[in-house]
């Protein structure tokens, strides 16, 4: 009898534990159903437990940002000088904030402009939500800052979404100033296709095409969601490891301790 | 009764302290020697990974506080600062987030030791029922917790949450605005909740104090159910189960370190990461995922008041439960049906948490019926009638008999198995 008692001890653990990371997993894909959409997934190069941020692809979507969605879109949250997260040499992060002016009040106290700082944050490009949808048709252009993990999909979302833009099928219909996207939610969205081939010119020499474009921008962005992220991989890797070690250490004690005991 | 304490201890300083405040003796008799069984499984782990997991949090949370603006404008701002600009503030953050959820994963499973081992019969129903108190007190601290970032989630999650209130007949809408402090979620309820959500962890101590104060008086259970008959069964807390404890602490921080720093927002829901607006609803309003049984629950009843009270007596079950359970036997291992549908009870919890994340329509609506149905069923038919019905294996004579002995035991020792050893 203690026999089959020991055995279910044995099997309890396993078969609890299993029960918890099946509820996880159950629970999460629910929300992807929602809309249906889908979002093919893709090979990120900050994808994994040591993957970091492409520093080449960053810098590109930083420059799609800057030339392109920042006529519409804010990013707010982040500072000229979270750039240096990139790869981007402070020279350069000085020279691209200074050539943005923002608000500021002169001594007199009456509102003029400076040339931003580095410690500035990124300039939006209206004034405020209402201008902003005054001028987008009545749709507001979400901030772009955390957009990475403010999506179901993320990365792969963005990318979806950037090059998703088609001609309606026929027989859909599609609001004023409306524009058909695959990935989009009810597949109609108020935001134009903002990329086209060669819509910019990379210094690199690498060919804009849109998919380049939308791999380059959603790399950015997602180094905009998550500045931390590859020193916080860093970390990470060490404190398991190390966490590793001290749990062999701790169980081996722990033997030595009970070697004594009949149990 | 007043008088100096004679003190054992060695070291001169400690020696004089303890005389006057003999804390250094209480600490040495409650954890250092404390008698404890000797044959815990690691479930009896959960405990202390639970006291680790509190402090983490209201050491975490402090820093938070420092940096944190409870403000509807500036609060999802100013965690964008925490995460951007605050040094190691991600990892504050972060850790705090997860930390919610490692809570309410090790306190489920702490539960779970509990219902399968009968650890709630007497004499330790004060003990189950103080732990059922800090259960209640930590779900309003992480509720009110998730408000702070005043993401779309905190936002609504709020509203709907607060408005269960309006149910209550005929005072149910001045409640509701009692809470919120006006007409709406708004500046004065975030200011509230942050007030209160840094209040409630201390009442946590305080309710995890008692909680220990009872331990100590009942003693520990154990995977066999059967009390200690003396001190061949037992074994002194230090250093046997401060290592044993020790270990499970690593594997625990192993779990919490993969989440914090691999996979930071894959218990959180995206929308959070939206900032508030009453203007706009989500398609789906998801709590996080520790309350989504009760929320299945919440929605399973197609009435509102009926809903809140399902609910809310989903939980205050759990009080009378040592009443509702009528076996004098304790551990499952010997309790061959009760054994079978604690399993039950198990999946129709993570049916529910499947079922409170999807769209209350369609399948998931039936599945969250017969779940809601059989929850109820478990502890207030099945459980009583059980203790009648079941016929219970017979009980080991002692802890220390089959861990020494192994074979089966003398057939004395298994006459009277009804007895509650
Ligand atoms: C002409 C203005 C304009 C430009 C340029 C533009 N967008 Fe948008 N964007 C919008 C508007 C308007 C919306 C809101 C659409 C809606 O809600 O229907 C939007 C929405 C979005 C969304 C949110 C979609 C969702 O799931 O809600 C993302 C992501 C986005 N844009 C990314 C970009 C990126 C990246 C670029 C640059 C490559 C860009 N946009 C350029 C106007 C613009
Ligand atoms: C029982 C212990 C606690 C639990 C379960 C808990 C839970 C939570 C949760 C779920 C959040 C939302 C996290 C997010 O999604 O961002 C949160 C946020 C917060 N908590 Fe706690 N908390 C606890 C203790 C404390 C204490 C003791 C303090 C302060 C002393 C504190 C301060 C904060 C602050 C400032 C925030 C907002 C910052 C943020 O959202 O990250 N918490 N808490």
């Amino acid at each position: 009898m203690m026999r089959t008692a020991h055995l279910f001890q044995a099997r309890l653990f396993p078969f609890a534990a299993a029960a918890f990371a099946a509820a996880l997993t159950l629970a999460a894909p629910a929300r992807a159903e929602e809309g249906e959409i889908s979002y093919p997934k893709q090979n990120w190069s900050f994808n994994g437990p040591f993957g970091t941020f492409d520093r080449a692809s960053a810098q590109r979507g930083f420059q799609v940002y800057k030339d392109v969605c920042a006529t519409c879109h804010s990013l707010q949250q982040m500072a000229y000088r979270a750039l240096s997260g990139i790869g981007i040499e402070p020279s350069a992060i000085a020279a691209i904030a200074g050539s943005v002016s923002v608000p500021a009040l002169t001594d007199d106290g009456q509102p003029t402009e400076r040339p931003a700082l580095p410690s500035d944050r990124f300039r939006s490009p209206f004034p405020n939500d209402r201008a902003a949808r005054a001028a987008n048709n009545g749709a507001l252009p979400p901030d772009l800052s955390v957009i990475e993990k403010a999506r179901e999909g993320g990365a792969d979302y963005l990318f979806a979404l950037l090059t998703g833009f088609r001609d309606p099928p026929p027989g859909f219909k599609l609001g004023d100033g409306m524009n058909y996207n695959t990935a989009f939610a009810g597949h109609q969205i108020g935001m134009p296709p903002p990329l086209h081939d060669e819509g910019v010119t990379y210094a690199d020499g690498t060919k804009a095409t849109v998919e380049q474009q939308a791999r380059d921008v959603t790399t950015f962005l997602a180094f905009a969601a998550n500045p931390e992220m590859e020193s916080r991989k860093r970390i990470g890797v060490r404190v398991i490891l190390f966490l590793v070690v001290l749990t062999g250490l701790t169980y081996a004690v722990k033997r030595k301790v009970w070697a004594d005991v009949d149990h | 009764m007043a008088g100096l304490h004679k003190s054992e201890f060695t070291n001169p300083v400690i020696n004089w302290i303890d005389t006057r405040m003999p804390v250094f003796t209480m600490i040495q008799k409650e954890y250092g020697v404390f008698p404890t069984p000797k044959n815990f499984n690691y479930f009896w782990n959960f405990g202390a990974l639970a006291m680790v997991n509190l402090m983490l949090m209201i050491a975490t949370g402090i820093f938070l506080a420092m940096n944190y603006t409870a403000h509807t404008g500036m609060a999802f701002d100013s965690v964008e600062r925490i995460m951007r600009d605050v040094n190691y503030g991600w990892l504050l953050r972060y850790g705090h987030a997860n930390g919610a959820s490692m809570f309410f994963i090790v306190v489920y499973v702490h539960i779970f030791r509990g219902l399968y081992y009968g650890s709630y019969k007497a004499p330790r129903e004060l003990l189950w029922m103080i732990g059922v108190v800090i259960f209640l007190l930590m779900m309003a601290t992480a509720f009110m917790g998730y408000v702070l970032p005043w993401g779309q989630m905190s936002y609504w999650g709020a509203t709907v949450i607060t408005n269960l209130f309006s149910a209550i007949p005929v005072v149910g809408e001045s409640v509701v605005t009692w809470l919120w402090g006006g007409f709406s979620v708004d500046n004065p309820t975030l200011n509230r909740f942050f007030s209160l959500h840094y209040l409630l962890p201390f009442v946590i101590v305080g309710v995890v104090f008692l909680h220990i104060v009872a331990l100590h008086i009942t003693g520990s259970g154990n995977p066999l159910g059967i009390e200690v008959k003396g001190p061949q069964d037992t074994l002194p807390f230090h250093p046997y189960y401060t290592i044993k404890d020790s270990v499970g602490i690593c594997v625990y921080f192993i779990v919490f370190a993969v989440l914090v720093f691999f996979a930071p927002n894959y218990l959180g829901h995206p929308d959070n990461y939206i900032p508030g607006n009453p203007l706009v609803t989500p398609n789906h309003i998801v709590p996080e995922w520790y309350f989504l049984p009760f929320y299945a629950i919440l929605r399973s009843v197609p009435s509102k008041l009926g809903g809140v009270m399902m609910m809310f007596g989903s939980i205050a079950l759990m009080f009378v439960l040592p009443w509702l359970d009528t076996s004098p036997v304790r551990s499952a291992r010997f309790r061959p049906i009760y054994r079978i549908l604690i399993w039950v009870l198990v999946l129709a919890m993570i049916t529910l948490g499947v079922c409170g994340a999807r769209p209350p329509e369609g399948i998931w609506v039936v599945l969250a019926r017969l779940a809601t149905a059989y929850y109820f069923l478990h502890f207030l038919v099945l459980l009583p009638l059980l203790g009648k019905l079941e016929r219970p294996l017979p009980l080991p004579e002692s802890i220390s008999r089959p861990v020494l002995g192994g074979g089966p035991l003398p057939g004395g020792a298994m006459a009277k198995p009804m007895e509650k050893a």
